[in-house]
């Protein structure tokens, strides 16, 4: 069971946290720049990549996809989760303190949530011990598996 | 911008969303977990025997196909839905969903630190997108 992670481990889940919000709102502005989709003329999606907007947000999400992966080769998919989930917060306070943006009293809930989800996950194991594998050690070796 | 898509085509659109973000990253992750440390493998084949491993995993190569997926689901949805609803409703979704796959697919031990932890970025990111 691994309980703690590398310096280079936990810049691998900063890279996942950053790529995945900035991605996501490149892509926001870039389809809202873009207009309703209709259904029944999908290729219309494929004109979305002359969108610069798009292209840098498919790169960064690029670089999510590759440090995500990474992550997920050394920890469950249940500890990586929230710190995905903790880019909205990274979001947040960008847009207060550099943006200069009004936060709102239930943002700043939201954010306590988010860093107090973070705080439980990051205190456990990166990587649990599964069920079936315990189950297997538990296993008499004389029965068959 | 606006959008004025109906509330059932609003919630479809993101439970596709979901759902297929879900079936990516527990089938990706399925896979991760059979490698093992990808930065051990780096270590000892380079980066293109690192890239050669997982691209040669069948799950890895569905997930990546489920996220492919998930990609113009979500260019469609976000054309058709407001970002400050369709991105909590997705995270919210797909954070739950993930926990259960992952208990009952990957075998994670989801103790009740976990679920906690889920519950609170639900929570945390419908409040954030208010």
């Amino acid at each position: 069971m691994k309980h703690r992670l590398a310096p280079q481990q936990y810049l691998i889940l900063l890279t996942v946290m950053v790529t995945a919000s900035f991605g996501d709102a490149l892509l926001s502005r870039g389809m809202s720049q873009m207009g309703a989709v209709d259904l029944h003329h999908p290729a219309i999606l494929l004109r979305a990549l002359a969108n610069l907007n798009i292209v840098v947000g498919i790169f960064l999400l690029i670089g999510f996809f590759a440090s995500y992966m990474t992550a997920l080769s050394w920890a469950d998919l249940t500890f990586v989760m929230p710190a995905t989930a903790f880019g909205n917060v990274m979001v947040a306070l960008i847009g207060r303190f550099w943006l200069h943006e009004h936060l709102s009293l239930s943002r700043w809930i939201g954010i306590l949530l988010l860093t107090c989800a973070v705080g439980f996950v990051a205190n456990g194991p990166a990587r649990t011990e599964h069920s079936n594998e315990v189950e297997l050690t538990r296993v008499d070796p004389g029965i068959a598996l | 911008m606006t959008h004025s898509a109906s509330p059932m085509l609003t919630w479809i659109a993101i439970s596709m969303v979901a759902a297929l973000a879900i079936a990516g990253e527990v089938l990706i992750a399925g896979a991760m977990q059979k490698l093992g440390d990808l930065d051990i493998i780096r270590a000892r084949s380079g980066m293109p025997g690192a890239i050669r491993a997982v691209l040669s995993s069948p799950l890895f190569l569905t997930g990546a196909f489920c996220m492919a997926l998930n990609f113009f689901a979500m260019l469609y949805t976000l054309s058709l839905v407001d970002f400050t609803l369709a991105m909590p409703g997705i995270a919210s979704f797909t954070y739950v969903g993930n926990a259960v796959a992952a208990k009952l697919f990957l075998h994670e031990n989801v103790d009740k630190r976990r679920w906690l932890a889920v519950a609170f970025v639900c929570v945390g990111v419908y409040l954030i997108s208010k």
